[in-house]
């Protein structure tokens, strides 16, 4: 679940998220759900000549299994919360066993 | 954490777009566009007065497909379209579009058929 939590705290910011078919979309991260299941507002595509379809699209759901890279604004992400909440699920993980 | 009011997460948040006209691209690259009826958590579609949207270069062809049930696994995108945004492009008869396509193609031939092209070429020579 810590990616779910991850992408929930980056909720309203900008991301650009590349799917299988090389069709990379930038836009406002509106929700996500436990499939990173995501839903993008105000939506534009790095190479709209390729993808004319997309052009009249202003927001969209994206199965979150065809995904290949999501990327993030750097300045918001706290690799050492990262980190830090990995180790704890694992201990968490291997307390419970 | 600024959450909307209500969150619906993920497939969920489709709930906001009942009853609109949406885009959905399929794994295999068909586009579809239809009026959202009904969702569930798989992201399953229910459209009615389907479309397929077809499109080379600056045209694109519609073809009805009538009312669809989509399966969630196929579903790669839905999105919403707002027809105020001009796309500079043309739509077309279905016969027009295939002259387009086959004169697109005649002059842009699929990568493996000129591959086999060339392979017929070096062999002949």
């Amino acid at each position: 679940m810590l990616f779910f939590s991850f992408f929930k705290s980056l909720v309203g910011k900008d991301v650009v998220i590349e799917l299988k078919n090389d069709l990379s979309i930038c836009g406002t991260l509106h929700s996500v759900d436990q499939y990173l299941n995501m839903k993008l507002t105000d939506i534009t595509v790095s190479d709209p000549e390729r993808f004319p379809h997309m052009v009249s699209v202003k927001n969209c759901f994206i199965r979150g299994s065809v995904v290949r890279y999501v990327q993030l604004p750097s300045d918001q992400v706290d690799t050492q919360l990262l980190a830090d909440s990995c180790r704890k699920e694992l201990a968490d993980s291997k307390a419970k066993q | 954490m600024d959450l909307p009011d209500p969150y619906l997460p993920g497939a969920i948040s489709l709930f906001e777009q009942l009853d609109k006209k949406l885009l959905v691209v399929l794994r295999d690259g068909r586009k579809l566009i239809g009026f959202l009826r009904s969702i569930d958590q798989f992201a399953n579609l229910i459209l009615e007065d389907v479309v397929e949207r077809t499109f080379v270069e600056k045209y694109f062809c519609e073809t009805g497909q009538g009312f669809m049930l989509i399966r969630g696994e196929n579903v790669e995108l839905a999105g919403e379209i707002d027809d105020s945004i001009p796309t500079g492009l043309t739509q077309v008869s279905p016969e027009e579009f295939r002259r387009i396509e086959d004169e697109y193609l005649a002059k842009n031939p699929p990568k493996f058929l000129k591959r086999q092209a060339e392979k017929t070429e070096e062999h002949e020579a």
